[in-house]
């Protein structure tokens, strides 16, 4: 562990400039929150003037009839929801292709598979072009249905469940007399519970910055999720210029619980992709 | 399941063969959504971009018709020169992009394995953080240290005598680069390290027995060894590469370089929603995953062919 000291400084000068780099927009961001908006304009971005975060919450959340705190709700009922969703369906099917053997599973799999290649923005133009043939648009569920569908969950879960859930555990339970839905949500799904918490993970933050989706889907703004209603905000500030300063108050309070989450959860990224990537 | 409540004796004969069946059953649910939410709505996108409006009557001003227009989408699509200019741009800014994040991304996961383990958590998790910021709301964020005025770093550099442009014609490309990698250059580190941290700690103690140094252990024995992973990163990265576009969109309003063809992402966009040409937009983003998953699988194939002459 003992690197000559030149080298032992630029290391630490290095990997201190990173995390300059990286918290640098997040800084500016919590000092830009307190400003008003002629000092975001005026005074030097990256310190205090005139602190008055609490005046600037007060207006954000209660403009334009609470619609803010609407579009957070949406979102987390989006990002909430559709994870919860995509885990379950996510690990049924990675069970089923790991630990059952049948006709068409390798088929079922490499289909799965080529759905994780699939460019998820490119797919947002023709979910719109069919949801809006069937009526879907505007909904909650045109939102929310294409976020349930996670092939790279299905392909982490059977990864997972091949190693993790043993044949005679399995067989035992059989024998014990317990049907297969039974093993399944006694025993399979908690064996699998790193891959499960990973995928979670995966899915609410993949669902939860989803831009393109959301954008052609709705129209109405009462059902618009975070970020969609900040960027109209962005845009209608050439007309009323206060929205700038709530873009940016916005931002905030949506960002920070966000990344206390990411601190807090970080080593539950670990788990998963590395039983998708050693095993390749 | 109709065997489900037969009685136990035929069951426990035929116990090999009955929970088989059952995989159908917890592949049904998430089967059924993936075929109403990807596959189906691929197979509608093919089938719109095939066709086309028409308009009868003199000077086209009678009522519109739908009809098959074969592959004239698709003629149309390729000989729009900002159409093929946007996908000759998203494929300039991955050459560039994609490997800087990774190299990035690979640096700081090698320098943080050198690095006490307190220490190393909280840098790990600030290098991460920017993943669980929306890519949007980064694009707000980044547009805001862009812009001339309110920019804290053009006050900084302007102080010192440079007067940069981020949003310029030249430079807005990689400014939109610079977003990209600060959003997910952590994510890749953390899939890296994840695999450096697989690694069984005994040979690192048979290459220091050995005299090797942390320069050539990283280089020998970490860097090949986290080879599926930088494959896994990379493979990801193309696909996000070809479908850039929150990131120009969100920018185009500060930028006017940003047109509306600027990626082949954008282009359908506007097909689709401004000038209302809901056919012309299928074909464009049929081509795009078309390409999307040719680069993907022509670059998984060429490191297979790889390992396997390595081999």
């Amino acid at each position: 562990m003992r690197t000559p000291r030149p080298g032992r400084i630029l290391l630490v000068a290095f990997l201190a400039l990173a995390a300059g780099y990286f918290l640098l927009p997040v800084y500016w961001l919590i000092i830009a929150a307190t400003k008003s908006n002629e000092d975001l304009y005026g005074s030097f971005g990256l310190w205090f003037d005139n602190p008055r975060l609490w005046h600037n919450l007060s207006q954000i959340f209660t403009y334009n009839g609470h619609i803010y705190p609407r579009w957070a709700l949406n979102s987390l009922f989006y990002a909430g929801a559709g994870a919860v969703l995509a885990t379950l369906l996510s690990a049924a099917a990675g069970f089923a292709l790991a630990k059952y053997r049948f006709r068409g599973r390798e088929a079922v799999f490499k289909c799965v598979l080529a759905g994780v290649l699939l460019p998820s923005t490119a797919l947002a133009l023709p979910l719109y072009l069919l949801f809006n043939k069937i009526g879907l648009t505007n909904t909650y569920w045109g939102v929310l249905i294409p976020s349930i569908v996670s092939p790279f969950g299905v392909y982490l879960c059977r990864i997972y469940a091949e190693s993790a859930i043993s044949d005679n555990l399995l067989e035992a339970a059989r024998v014990d007399g317990a049907g297969e839905e039974r093993i399944f949500f006694t025993l399979v799904l908690r064996l699998m519970s790193p891959a499960l918490v990973t995928v979670f993970l995966f899915q609410f933050v993949h669902i939860w910055n989803n831009y393109f989706l959301p954008l052609v889907m709705l129209s109405d703004d009462r059902k618009y999720p975070i970020t969609l209603g900040l960027v109209t905000w962005k845009e209608a500030a050439d007309r009323a210029p206060e929205l700038t300063q709530y873009t940016v108050g916005g931002a905030f309070v949506s960002v920070i619980p966000l990344a206390v989450a990411m601190l807090v959860l970080q080593r539950y990224w670990r788990t998963g992709l590395t039983e998708g990537s050693v095993k390749e | 399941m109709t065997t489900s409540g037969t009685s136990r004796k035929p069951a426990a004969r035929r116990r090999s063969a009955r929970p088989d069946r059952k995989a159908w059953t917890f592949l049904g649910p998430f089967l059924a959504v993936y075929v109403f939410a990807m596959i189906l709505p691929i197979c509608y996108a093919i089938y719109q971009s095939l066709l086309k409006v028409e308009r009868s009557g003199p000077l086209g001003l009678g009522k519109p018709s739908v009809t098959f227009a074969g592959l004239d989408n698709y003629a149309l699509a390729l000989e729009q020169t900002t159409f093929l200019e946007g996908f000759g741009r998203v494929l300039l800014f991955g050459a560039v992009q994609v490997p800087v994040m990774l190299l990035l991304a690979l640096t700081l996961a090698l320098l943080l394995d050198q690095v006490k383990d307190r220490w190393a958590g909280l840098l790990r998790a600030t290098y991460f953080l920017p993943y669980g910021i929306p890519g949007v709301i980064a694009t707000l964020l980044w547009g805001f240290l862009y812009v001339p005025g309110i920019s804290p770093v053009n006050d900084v550099l302007g102080k010192l005598g440079v007067q940069p442009d981020f949003l310029g014609y030249d430079n807005i490309l990689w400014s939109i680069a610079n977003i990209v990698v600060w959003e997910f250059a952590g994510y890749n580190m953390l899939i890296i390290v994840a695999q450096l941290k697989s690694i069984p700690q005994e040979l690192y103690e048979a290459a220091r027995i050995d005299g090797a140094g942390p320069w050539q252990t990283a280089w020998r024995i970490k860097l090949p060894l986290v080879r599926p992973a930088l494959t896994l990163t990379c493979v990801f990265s193309i696909i996000g590469t070809m479908q850039l576009f929150a990131e120009p969109l969100v920018l185009k309003r500060l930028a006017p370089a940003v047109t509306n063809d600027y990626t082949p992402n954008l282009s359908a966009y506007f097909d689709a929603f401004a000038n209302a040409n809901v056919y012309l937009a299928a074909a464009k983003s049929v081509l795009l995953a078309v390409v999307a998953m040719v680069l993907s699988f022509g670059f998984l194939s060429l490191i297979g062919r790889k390992r396997k002459d390595d081999r």
